[in-house]
């Protein structure tokens, strides 16, 4: 089993979204997660999806995606040559005197506090899966309330785009 | 103009003739339109067979059949026609009313999400938010249809789109699809590679599938065969297209195939899938075309390659296309001894029956009957041992050979027939049909008797749903469960009331005879043979 990252552009139309997840289901491939969002052109949908199997699961999930009348483009983004980011809300139980430890932790990863209330703190923050994963680990400790997660959107490094 | 008159106006431009279907109030302002125009109607019995019926025609006029049916459980009961079609790569356009736009989602009467439920069977789907979009919708839909691997597209339209005004209408020249582009060259540099690899096979073979006939490219793969005397196998939805008494033709490859068949395909260096999925019927153990062979997997749809078989040398493209340019191809090849070798198993690996005296014998019935048919005919199998005899035994000379291969739906060949039937008025169309799969359709006579279509539909009476009998015989040690047909109607009291004649046949005696009796008939006809209860297809 190998993890893959697989850019899609899809028209921006209602149900394209279910068509993908639907596909994923009924041929019994994983979706570890998807991210969709309206590209610069209004017509198209650019979507993320992060996803595993054997080598042969693998090309056939392309293959299948790509067969989709909606899906213009599928592309795997290699690791090596793109950016993938997540964005975490964190929300953790925390008083008065334990926010310091709460915001130094939150500052060595560059994150944000975006609500602060008596008892409880709203953490935002951005990196690859890892990043945030071991920032989840350094709060241990502390009683994670709530935890919102986007799912990986993704990019490919320098000038090659991916559109139209 | 409303809505439900740009609809008509939108098959009228794709030359439709018949609409297959059944009313509701949903697709009322549809089937009120379509009173002024030429375009038939056919009121089939449930909705089910309306999708067969426009599958049988398709496969005859090679475009989309078209079928239109209510809401709510008009739409959900013609599911399993789109799953059927959608097997077999059957290009057609099913719409289907839907209760008013404002109510989609309140759970009101009638109300399916049939566009959602039909999600894994349609190549693609609409549901219609505006009447303006109607004619772009219709021009994508017959499109997506019939381009690339073909297969079902719905249309769901809700009634008071149909009866929005529109502005006017202009039906589009051409679609402007972005997103959806099939293949139809072949790759240059993978056709050479696969004149390299047939130029030197020693045992080349072909194996075609359905999708040599769905691309209109018998003649084209007929050539290549015989140009380099190359053999071919078939699978089951590639009887037909290949004249099953030519030299180079071996039979039905898989486990209900010939054992020659399989055979060939296991002793061949370089096998050619030609417009065939590696489907687990046809192919049951995929390693053994793969190891020390070179497999060269042609389909117009690309997932299709490397999804059951890791091919050597992939050749994405529209089947007609290719084998145009593989004939442009000269190269000397000789397959003498190949070929004799085939004969030989041919003739050593027969299946040997033993028929049981007192009862028709599936295979010599099939033979003669098949002998008596026009060379043009469509003989169309449904589905349990009645289609496998079929397959073993029907000779198809010029014409055409139908039946539900990839989903097995009972109950396909009588709606299948009145729909090819339709397509091609002079042509001779007879059904195969088992006791079981007869009672899945009979409905349907009344649809051939309204319409004044001639029917031929001969009934294997074996008393049990056969096939799963057999499976029991072997599989469970004859511990039959649900598979005894007691309870089976007259058939002669039965078809008299739908005016059809009736004929039967209770063993060898008057086969011939009685044979040529039916086809010659002038009248709708059903001819009944007893078939022994306990015979086995193998």
């Amino acid at each position: 089993m190998q993890k893959k990252v697989f850019q899609l552009l899809a028209t921006n139309t209602s149900g394209v979204l279910s068509r993908i997840s639907g596909l994923f289901s009924r041929r019994g491939y994983n979706i570890e997660s998807i991210t969709a969002g309206v590209t610069s052109n209004p017509e198209y949908t650019r979507i993320t999806i992060v996803t595993s199997g054997d080598d042969e699961v693998l090309e056939q999930i392309e293959k299948q995606v790509a067969k989709l009348v909606d899906i213009k483009v599928v592309k795997e983004l290699k690791p090596d040559e793109s950016v993938y980011r997540e964005l975490a809300l964190v929300k953790v139980r925390c008083s008065a005197e334990e926010r310091p430890s709460v915001i130094a932790i939150t500052d060595i990863f560059r994150g944000k506090i975006v609500d602060v209330a008596t008892d409880s703190l709203i953490i935002e923050i951005t990196g690859d899966v890892e990043k945030i994963d071991k920032f989840l680990e350094l709060l241990e400790g502390h009683e994670i309330l709530e935890l919102a997660r986007t799912g990986m959107a993704g990019l490919s490094r320098g000038i090659e785009t991916v559109t139209i | 103009m409303i809505g439900a008159e740009a609809i008509i106006k939108c098959l009228e431009s794709e030359d439709v003739k018949y609409v297959f279907g059944y009313p509701g109030v949903a697709i009322c302002p549809f089937y009120n339109s379509i009173l002024e125009s030429d375009i038939k109607t056919i009121l089939v019995r449930t909705e089910q067979s309306a999708a067969h019926a426009a599958s049988g025609l398709a496969r005859l006029t090679g475009k989309p059949g078209v079928c239109a049916v209510t809401s709510g459980p008009g739409a959900t009961n013609i599911i399993t026609g789109i799953a059927t079609a959608y097997a077999d790569s059957i290009p057609m356009v099913i719409i289907t009313g839907q209760v008013k736009t404002d109510l989609i989602g309140s759970d009101v009467f009638q109300e399916a999400d049939i566009t959602g439920a039909v999600e894994s069977f349609v190549k693609y789907s609409y549901l219609v938010k505006k009447a303006e979009d109607l004619p772009r919708i219709f021009k994508e839909a017959f499109y997506i249809a019939g381009s690339g691997r073909k297969g079902p597209v719905l249309i769901d339209i809700p009634i008071d789109v149909q009866n929005a005004q529109i502005k006017s209408f202009k039906y589009p020249e051409s679609v402007n699809l972005r997103t959806y582009k099939p293949t139809v060259k072949g790759n240059a540099s993978q056709i050479k590679k696969v004149i390299g690899k047939v130029r030197t096979a020693n045992r080349p073979i072909m194996c075609i599938g359905g999708g040599v006939q769905l691309g209109d490219a018998n003649a084209e793969v007929l050539k290549f065969a015989e140009d380099h005397n190359i053999p071919m196998v078939s699978t089951m939805m590639g009887i037909g297209t290949i004249p099953t008494d030519h030299p180079l033709y071996f039979g039905m490859v898989g486990n209900n195939g010939k054992p020659y068949a399989n055979k060939a395909m296991n002793e061949a260096d370089v096998i050619m899938m030609v417009g065939a999925r590696v489907a687990d019927r046809a192919i049951s153990q995929p390693d053994l075309i793969t190891k020390d062979k070179v497999l060269i997997h042609i389909d117009v749809d690309p997932a299709e390659i490397g999804k059951n078989a890791v091919s050597s040398i992939p050749l994405v493209g529209d089947c007609k296309a290719i084998f145009e340019d593989l004939n442009k191809e000269e190269f000397e090849s000789d397959t003498s001894k190949w070929i004799k070798a085939l004969d030989s198993y041919k003739k050593d690996l027969k299946i040997k029956r033993n028929p049981n005296k007192d009862y028709v014998d599936p295979e010599s019935f099939i033979q003669t009957l098949t002998e008596a048919l026009e060379d043009d005919a469509v003989y169309i199998a449904d589905v349990g041992q009645n289609q496998i005899f079929s397959c073993a035994y029907a000779k198809i000379k010029k014409g055409k050979f139908l039946t539900s291969g990839g989903m097995g739906t009972m109950g396909y060949s009588i709606p299948a027939a009145l729909g090819a039937k339709l397509a091609d008025p002079k042509r001779q169309v007879v059904c195969v049909c088992g006791d079981g799969s007869f009672q899945m359709s009979m409905c349907e006579l009344a649809t051939f008797r309204q319409h004044g279509v001639l029917a031929k539909i001969i009934v294997f009476n074996n008393t049990y749903l056969g096939m799963v009998r057999e499976y029991q015989h072997y599989s469970y040690k004859d511990n039959y469960s649900m598979v005894s047909l007691d309870g089976s109607p007259n058939l002669e009291k039965l078809v008299s009331a739908y005016d059809f004649d009736y004929l039967r046949l209770e063993n060898a005696k008057g086969l011939k005879k009685t044979i040529e009796k039916f086809l010659a008939d002038k009248n709708s006809a059903l001819l009944e043979v007893m078939i022994d209860p306990l015979d086995l297809v193998k």
